[in-house]
């Protein structure tokens, strides 16, 4: 599975690239809800954080097969999850960050749910029909998500002294790795020019008036960033997607081929 | 057409729905994969049957499970069947039928509304229920997912009951 050890960046099969960056999100945010099951705050906050993992590996899983189908190399969903390394995952920065507490997620969710929503939105009408259908599929499930953990960060925020801290620790921390997800790669934009990608850099005005909307009725004042974090299509990443594929991967590579 | 060496009658289109009409979704066994809305196309090339089904949800985790009883329904009258998973339109709530509401109700589980302006609830704005046990609509939500994606729960505050309501999408 180490076919381009050499190069970390991006191949020359384009739409390849763009399925596993949209299966990686996925995978790779439905691989942080999981990490609730079992201990999230409540009952019901436990059962609605494996839903969302549920819905969002179920999108990762039609996104990657497709991506192995385009590559070629007789690689499977499966294969594409589990026998990578972290250089070779495309995910957006943002969801490989920890959860640290319900309010720190609803925050991460919420950012991430809402340029989810408008890109399979777009997505839609791609003329990829793969593509298309997936992100049609995907864009009902995603409004779930979004109105869910809008909720929540207006409750926490508007809640208790406590909630506020939560809820803004989210927001400061999270806000340096917003900027890639508007962030139109080379490759990229040759997909858009065929009408097969979202040109993901319309989506940054509607995302923002949603955004600032949410901060306004929560009078939180809005975060900056020194700098934006990107790196995703370098094969750059955070030190966490490491420790993620390390639990998430484990029993494949401890046992090469186990199924149940 | 006549009966071949093993005694199986060729399939019929007719025949294969109401052999799927017997097939129950796992999780609300009172509401078959035809009511359900899932079951979306029946074909017949020669002996082979083809059936196309498609998820409720991307994740849901019966899907496989619906899938294998689909194909060991139609087998156990010893035709040769294939299934083919289809995304496109994606699956709808108002697909579930008249008669898979009835169910559903009367199984205690609260069902979609119907139409365009029952998807309000996926824009913030909760749907007015009535509750299955008895009919009061002053119900509150209590959570936006219940045991499976597909519910939500919701609680009545005339009989105090708790009930699942099959969500639209």
């Amino acid at each position: 599975m180490f076919t381009r050890a050499t190069e970390y960046g991006v191949t020359d099969n384009a739409l390849f690239e763009y399925a596993l960056g949209l299966g990686d999100t996925a995978l790779v945010l439905g691989q942080r809800m999981a990490e609730w099951l079992g201990k999230a705050p409540s009952m019901e906050l436990d059962i609605a954080a494996s839903n969302f993992s549920l819905d969002l590996v179920g999108q990762a899983q039609l996104f990657l097969e497709y991506a192995g189908e385009v590559e070629g190399e007789g690689r499977s969903d499966d294969d594409l999850s589990f026998l990578r390394d972290a250089m070779f995952f495309r995910n957006l920065l943002i969801v490989e960050q920890p959860n640290r507490d319900w309010g720190v997620t609803m925050v991460r969710h919420f950012l991430v749910s809402s340029f989810l929503v408008l890109q399979y939105e777009a997505l839609a009408s791609s003329k990829d029909e793969r593509l298309a259908g997936i992100a049609a599929k995907a864009l009902k499930e995603m409004q779930y998500h979004r109105r869910f953990s809008r909720e929540w960060v207006v409750r926490l925020a508007c809640g208790t002294d406590e909630g506020m801290k939560r809820i803004t620790r989210g927001f400061d921390t999270l806000w340096r790795f917003t900027g890639e997800m508007f962030e139109l790669a080379d490759f990229e934009a040759n997909l858009v020019n065929g009408g097969i990608a979202v040109d993901v850099r319309s989506l940054e005005a509607p995302w923002t008036t949603a955004v600032d909307d949410l901060l306004a009725e929560c009078g939180i004042e809005k975060p900056t960033a020194l700098q934006m974090i990107t790196g995703r299509y370098l094969g750059h990443h955070t030190e966490h997607l490491g420790h993620i594929l390390c639990d998430m991967q484990y029993m494949q590579r401890a046992y090469p081929g186990a199924k149940w | 057409m006549p009966a071949n060496d093993a005694g199986v009658l060729p399939p019929t289109i007719d025949g294969i729905w109401s052999l799927l009409h017997e097939v129950n979704d796992p999780e609300v066994p009172v509401i078959s994969v035809v009511d359900l809305g899932i079951v979306r196309d029946v074909r017949i090339t020669g002996e082979i049957v083809t059936i196309d089904v498609t998820p409720t949800y991307s994740g849901c985790p019966a899907t496989k499970i619906i899938e294998a009883m689909i194909k060991a329904a139609v087998e156990s009258k010893g035709y040769t069947t294939n299934i083919n998973t289809v995304i496109t339109p994606p699956w709808t709530t108002d697909w579930i039928s008249d008669e898979g509401r009835v169910k559903l109700r009367e199984y205690g589980i609260a069902p979609p509304e119907n139409g365009a302006e029952a998807k309000a609830s996926l824009l913030g704005i909760d749907p007015v229920l009535s509750c299955p046990q008895c009919n009061s609509t002053d119900s509150e939500r209590i959570s936006e997912f219940g045991s499976t994606a597909c519910k939500a729960l919701y609680k009545c505050k005339s009989c105090l009951e708790p009930f699942e309501y099959f969500k639209c999408i």
